[in-house]
C-alpha cells in the first residue's frame, strides 16, 4: 500500500492494466507527451511508448468513435475527453454507436472502451468546465456510468472498467483529484494522504462495477451520494447531528439498488443529493426507485438537493453547488416531517 | 485569390500605411498587452477566479484584422477573447469587471472570462468549446448575406480548433453557399501542452479549406502591416460575394495556455526568441521611431494614455458591485 491521491491512483489503473494487456491502449487530447491537463497520464507514454499511448486532435466525436471501431476489432482503448463539458459533440458516437452495438449485432460486437472524463464543479470552470453530464448517459441502454469518490475506488473502479466488455463513462470528480473535497470552500484544502482511502496497492485489484459502499452507517435517515458530493453528504451529517446512513452509490449504471433499499426500509427517510442541474437529473430515477421499493417504509417524502437547473455560473460558484448546509437542511426537515 | 503560402504582405496589397495609421496600430496593440498584463496581475492575487486565457503575443492578429472591417461587420471568437473584444471597440472596464465576475462585466457576471458578447460592438462572444464558433461564424456570414447587407463575418480559431469535425462542415457551407465569412486561424503553434506537428498531419493550415476550393494564405502573424494587408485583401474577397477565405496567422503566445499552464512542452528559449526577435508591438515602436515618424515622447505619451486606461479598467471591475444572487436563476430563458 501507498499513499495516493486520486491522479495518481487514476494513472496506477492506467499503468497496471497497459502492463497486463496489450490489447489496451490510453489516448486523448494532450495526454502523451504533456502527460494530461490533470497530470493523469503522467509518464504513462514514456513507459509504454507513443504506439500506445497517445496524443490526439481536438476532436472528440473522432476520439471517441475511433474508440468504437478499435472496441469492436477487440482493443481495450481508454480515451480521455479533457472535460466532461466537452463529451457533447461525441454524445452521437456514444449514444448511436457505441451504446447499441452489441444490441444491434446481436451479441457479436461490442466496444468495450472506457471514457474518463474530469468531471464537477468547485474550481471556478464557469460553464464550461464545471458540469456534471452523468444524465444524459444513465438515459441511454448499452451505456455503464462510474462515478468515484476516493483514489481506492478511483483506481479499483477503472481498473474494472477497462476490463469491462461494455462501453463505460467514467466520470471523474475533479475538485477531490487532490484532496477530499467537503463543500466547505473557505476552509484549507485537506489533501487525501489524511485520509484512509488514500491507502492503494501499487498492483491489481478490482471494484466490481454495480456495488455501493456504506461509507457511514446510520439509522435515521438514508443519504445517497456519489462523486464529490459523498464527502459533502458526511459533512452535512456531523453538522446536522443527524444519524445519516450515507451510502456512495459508485456506479450509477448498473446500480446496486439492493444496498439502497435495505437502507431505506431501514431508516424510512431517504435525501438524494448530486451536483448535477435537479430536472432529469439522475435524483429523479433514485427518488422514483426508492418509492417504488419503499413505499410503504417511507415516513417522509423524499428529498433531493441538487445543481439549481441553469447553466453553471461564472459568478456564483458556491450558490450552485450544493454544499453542506444545503445538505444539512434537507436532512433536517426529513426528519421533521 | 488561391493558396498562397507568404510571410510578407503581397505586393500591391501593402500600402505604405500613414503615421496616423501605424500610431493607431501601437495604441490598439499596447492597449491589449497592459490589460492582459493586468488581467494576469489580478488573478495571481486571486481577484480573478476560473479560466483565464490571455492572448499577449497575439496582438498583432486582431488589430490588423479589425482595422480593416467596417461598421456592421461582425466577429465571433473562442475563449482566448480579449483581445478581439478590446479591438473590436468593447469598454475595457465591462472586459475586466466580466473577468472579475461583478454586476459591471458584459454578462453581468455570469460568463467569466470566455464568454462575452456585444451586440453593439457586433461581437459574438467568446465561445469555451474549442471550435464551436466555426459554424456560428458561418450562420452569421449567411445572415449577413440573407440581409442583403454587405458586411462580413469574421470568425477566429486557434490551430487546435482546426482539427475539429465541424470546422470541415462549416468550410463545405460557406463554400457551397458563398458565403462572407474570413476564417482567421490562429497558428500559435500549440492547442494547449500539444504543439500542431503533435495534432495535425497536414501542418499547413492555410490549406485546409483546398478541398472546398477555399482561398487560403499564411502571413505573418507578428507583423500588423502583414496582418493587415492580408485582412484588407480578405475582406475585400468576401465582400464582393466572392465567398469564403481562409486567413493562417502564424503567431506566438507569450502566456501559458491559461493561468495554471506547468509550461513541459516548450523551452524557455524559445518563447524568449520570440518575445526579443519578433514582438509585434516593438515591431511597430521601432518602424516609428527608426523611421523618424515619432519620438520617444510622443509614444511615452500613448504608453500613459494606455496605462490609465488599463488603471481605470482594473478600478472599475474591483468597485463594481457583486452581482445579487437571484441572478443564477434569470437569463436562462426568457422569463416565464
Ligand atoms: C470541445 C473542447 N475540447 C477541448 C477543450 C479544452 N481545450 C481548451 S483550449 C484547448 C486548446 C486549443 O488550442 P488552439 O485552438 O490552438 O487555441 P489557443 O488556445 O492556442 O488559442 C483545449 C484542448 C475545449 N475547451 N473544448
Ligand atoms: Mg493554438
Amino acid at each position: 500500500m501507498v499513499a495516493m491521491n486520486m491522479i495518481q491512483a487514476l494513472r496506477s489503473a492506467m499503468d497496471v492494466m497497459l502492463e497486463r494487456d496489450p490489447d489496451v491502449l490510453v489516448f486523448g487530447e494532450d495526454v502523451g507527451f504533456f502527460g494530461g491537463v490533470f497530470r493523469c497520464t503522467e509518464g504513462l507514454q514514456q513507459k509504454y511508448g507513443k504506439r500506445r499511448v497517445f496524443d490526439s486532435p481536438i476532436a472528440e466525436a473522432g476520439i471517441i468513435a475511433t474508440a468504437v471501431g478499435m472496441g469492436a476489432y477487440g482493443l481495450r482503448p481508454v480515451v480521455e475527453i479533457q472535460f466532461a463539458d466537452y463529451i457533447y459533440p461525441a454524445t452521437d458516437q456514444l449514444i448511436s454507436e457505441a451504446a447499441r452495438l452489441r444490441y444491434r449485432s446481436g451479441g457479436e460486437f461490442t466496444a468495450p472502451l472506457t471514457v474518463r472524463s474530469p468531471y464537477g464543479g468547485g474550481i471556478f470552470g464557469g460553464q464550461t468546465h464545471s458540469q456534471s453530464p452523468e444524465a444524459i448517459f444513465t438515459h441511454v441502454a448499452g451505456l455503464k456510468t462510474v462515478i468515484p469518490s476516493t483514489p481506492y475506488d478511483a483506481k479499483g473502479l477503472l481498473i474494472a472498467a477497462i476490463e469491462d466488455d461494455d462501453p463505460v463513462i467514467f466520470f471523474e470528480p475533479k475538485r477531490i483529484y487532490n484532496g477530499p473535497f467537503d463543500g466547505h470552500h473557505d476552509r484549507p484544502v485537506t489533501p487525501w494522504a489524511k485520509h484512509p482511502a488514500s491507502e492503494v496497492p501499487e498492483g491489481y485489484y478490482r471494484i466490481d462495477l454495480g456495488k455501493a459502499a456504506i461509507v457511514r452507517p446510520g439509522d435515521a435517515v438514508t443519504l445517497l451520494a456519489y462523486g464529490t458530493m459523498v464527502h459533502v453528504a458526511l459533512a452535512a451529517a456531523e453538522e446536522a447531528g443527524v444519524d445519516a446512513e450515507v451510502i456512495d452509490l459508485r456506479t450509477l449504471n448498473p446500480l446496486d439498488i439492493e444496498t439502497i433499499v435495505a437502507s431505506v426500509r431501514k431508516t424510512g427517510r431517504c435525501v438524494i443529493v448530486h451536483e448535477a442541474t435537479r430536472t432529469g437529473g439522475f435524483g429523479g430515477e433514485l427518488s422514483a426507485l426508492v418509492q417504488e421499493h419503499c413505499f410503504h417504509h417511507l415516513e417522509a417524502p423524499i428529498a433531493r438537493v441538487t445543481g439549481w437547473d441553469t447553466p453553471y455560473p461564472h459568478a456564483f460558484e458556491w450558490e450552485y453547488f450544493p454544499g453542506p448546509k444545503r445538505v444539512a437542511e434537507a436532512l433536517r426537515q426529513a426528519m421533521e416531517a | 485569390m488561391a493558396l498562397k503560402r507568404r510571410t510578407k504582405p503581397a505586393t500591391g496589397a501593402a500600402k505604405t500605411p500613414s503615421v496616423e495609421q501605424l500610431l493607431k496600430y501601437y495604441r490598439e496593440m499596447l492597449q491589449i498587452r497592459r490589460f492582459e498584463e493586468k488581467a494576469g496581475q489580478m488573478y495571481g492575487m486571486g481577484l480573478i477566479g476560473g479560466f483565464c486565457h490571455l492572448y499577449i503575443g497575439q496582438e498583432a492578429v486582431v488589430v490588423g484584422m479589425q482595422n480593416a472591417l467596417s461598421l456592421g461587420d461582425s466577429v465571433i471568437t473562442s475563449y482566448r477573447d480579449h483581445g478581439h473584444m478590446l479591438a473590436c471597440g468593447m469598454d475595457p472596464k465591462g472586459v475586466m469587471a466580466e473577468l472579475t465576475g461583478r454586476s459591471g462585466g458584459y454578462s453581468r457576471g455570469k460568463g467569466g472570462s470566455m464568454h462575452m458578447f456585444s451586440k453593439a460592438e457586433h461581437f459574438y462572444g467568446g465561445h469555451g468549446i474549442v471550435g464551436a464558433q466555426m459554424p456560428l461564424g458561418t450562420g452569421l456570414a449567411f445572415a449577413n448575406r440573407y440581409r442583403g447587407t454587405d458586411r462580413v463575418s469574421v470568425t477566429y480559431c486557434g490551430d487546435g480548433a482546426i482539427n475539429q469535425g465541424q470546422v470541415y462542415e462549416s468550410f463545405n457551407m460557406a463554400a457551397l453557399w458563398k458565403l462572407p465569412v474570413i476564417y482567421v486561424i490562429e497558428n500559435n503553434k500549440y492547442g494547449m501542452g500539444t504543439s500542431v506537428q503533435r495534432a495535425s498531419a497536414s501542418t499547413d493550415l492555410f490549406e485546409r479549406g483546398a478541398a472546398y476550393g477555399i482561398p487560403g494564405s499564411q502571413i505573418d502573424g507578428m507583423d500588423v502591416l502583414a496582418t493587415h494587408a492580408a485582412a484588407e485583401e480578405a475582406v475585400a474577397h468576401a465582400r464582393a460575394g466572392k465567398g469564403p477565405v481562409i486567413l493562417e496567422m502564424m503567431t506566438y503566445r507569450y502566456r501559458g495556455h491559461s493561468m495554471s499552464d506547468p509550461a513541459k512542452y516548450r523551452t524557455k528559449e524559445e518563447v524568449a526568441k520570440m518575445r526579443t526577435e519578433h514582438d509585434p508591438i516593438d515591431l511597430v515602436r521601432k518602424r516609428l521611431i527608426d523611421g523618424g515618424l515619432a519620438n520617444e515622447d510622443a509614444l511615452k505619451a500613448i504608453d500613459k494614455e494606455v496605462k490609465d486606461l488599463v488603471t481605470a479598467a482594473a478600478e472599475f471591475a474591483q468597485e463594481s458591485p457583486e452581482p445579487d444572487p437571484s441572478e443564477v436563476w434569470t437569463d436562462v430563458l426568457l422569463e416565464a
